[in-house]
C-alpha cells in the first residue's frame, strides 16, 4: 500500500559557488545566481501495510506534523541558503533540494517507510527521488 | 534514483489518417479524428532527466540547456503546426503515441551530450484527460 501527502512552502534563494567570482556565478547559473523565489509543492509517497487495528500505513495526523516539523518550519518563508544549514556547500537546485528533503524525511520517518517524494519547483519543473536515497 | 522533469506547451494540428487505407476506413478507425481538415490540442510535454547530478552546479542538466534543446529540437518543429506536414510524420501518422516516440528520438541524443545523465521519459498530454509515456528500453 501506498500513501501520498503534499505540503507546500515558499522559500527564496540563490545559487551561488563561494568558490567562484559573482561574474563566474553569473556565468555557471545565469538568473539562478540572482536571489529570487519559488513556490514548492513536496509530494511524499510512504509504502506498508496498514496497522491490523487503526487500518492506517500512518496516522495522516502524525504525518502532517511530521512534515509540518521536519520540512514546512524549516524551508517555509525562509531563505535557503541564509536560514539554513544545509547549502553551504551545495546550490540548491531542485534536485538538491529534493534529495535533502529525501534525508530528512527517511531519517525522520520509521525504516523503509518513505518510497518516494515529488519536489515540484514552481508549475513547469518537478524532480522525483524514489528509494533507495541517492548519496549526498 | 533521482529524475527532473520539465513541462513545456505546443499548441498544434494534426489529422490522423493512414495512406493506405479508404476514407471509410480511416473514419471507421480514427473516428473524428481523421478529419480531413484537421483539429488540434494545447499538447503538454514533459522531459524527464536521470543521472548524476553535477558536483558543482548540483543539476542533473542545466535547465537553460535543456530548454534549448527542447526549443530547438522539439518546439520550434511542432509550435502552432500541422504535425503531419513534418517529416517525422511522413512514415507515421501524428497519433500521441508516435508524437511521444519521435519526440523522445529528437531529444534523446542532444540531453545525452548535454549532461551527465540520460533522457528517461517523454509524457505528451494530448489533453486533461489523457496522456501518453514513452520511455526507451535500457
Amino acid at each position: 500500500m501506498r500513501i501520498t501527502r503534499a505540503v507546500e512552502f515558499s522559500s527564496s534563494l540563490r545559487y551561488q559557488r563561494p568558490e567562484l567570482s559573482e561574474a563566474e556565478n553569473r556565468r555557471l547559473f545565469g538568473r539562478a545566481a540572482h536571489s529570487h523565489g519559488h513556490n514548492y509543492r513536496l509530494e511524499v509517497t510512504l509504502v506498508g501495510e496498514p496497522d491490523p487495528v487503526s487500518g492506517m500505513v500512518l496516522d495522516l495526523k502524525e504525518l502532517k506534523e511530521l512534515l509540518e516539523r521536519e520540512i514546512v518550519a524549516r524551508f517555509d518563508h525562509k531563505d535557503l541558503v541564509a536560514d539554513t544549514p544545509f547549502f553551504e556547500k551545495e546550490v540548491p537546485t531542485p534536485e538538491n533540494l529534493a534529495a535533502l528533503v529525501f534525508r530528512l524525511l527517511e531519517a525522520a520517518l520509521p525504516a523503509g517507510m518513505l518510497a518516494a517524494v515529488r519536489l515540484h519547483q514552481g508549475a513547469d519543473c518537478f524532480v522525483d527521488v524514489t528509494a533507495p536515497e541517492p548519496t549526498a | 534514483m533521482i529524475a527532473v522533469t520539465r513541462r513545456y506547451q505546443f499548441p498544434a494540428a494534426h489529422v490522423l489518417r493512414h495512406p493506405a487505407l479508404s476514407d471509410d476506413e480511416n473514419e471507421r478507425l480514427y473516428g473524428k479524428c481523421a478529419n480531413p481538415n484537421g483539429h488540434g490540442h494545447d499538447y503538454g510535454l514533459e522531459v524527464t532527466v536521470t543521472g548524476e547530478r553535477d558536483p558543482k552546479a548540483g543539476w542533473i542538466v542545466a535547465p537553460d540547456a535543456l530548454d534549448a534543446i527542447v526549443r530547438e529540437r522539439v518546439l520550434d518543429r511542432f509550435d502552432h503546426r500541422l504535425l503531419n506536414e513534418d517529416a517525422l510524420f511522413r512514415a507515421h501518422v501524428p497519433t500521441a503515441e508516435n508524437i511521444a516516440i519521435a519526440i523522445h528520438r529528437e531529444l534523446s541524443d542532444s540531453v545525452a551530450a548535454a549532461c551527465a545523465g540520460r533522457l528517461l521519459r517523454v509524457r505528451v498530454v494530448e489533453t486533461p484527460r489523457n496522456h501518453f509515456d514513452y520511455e526507451e528500453s535500457a
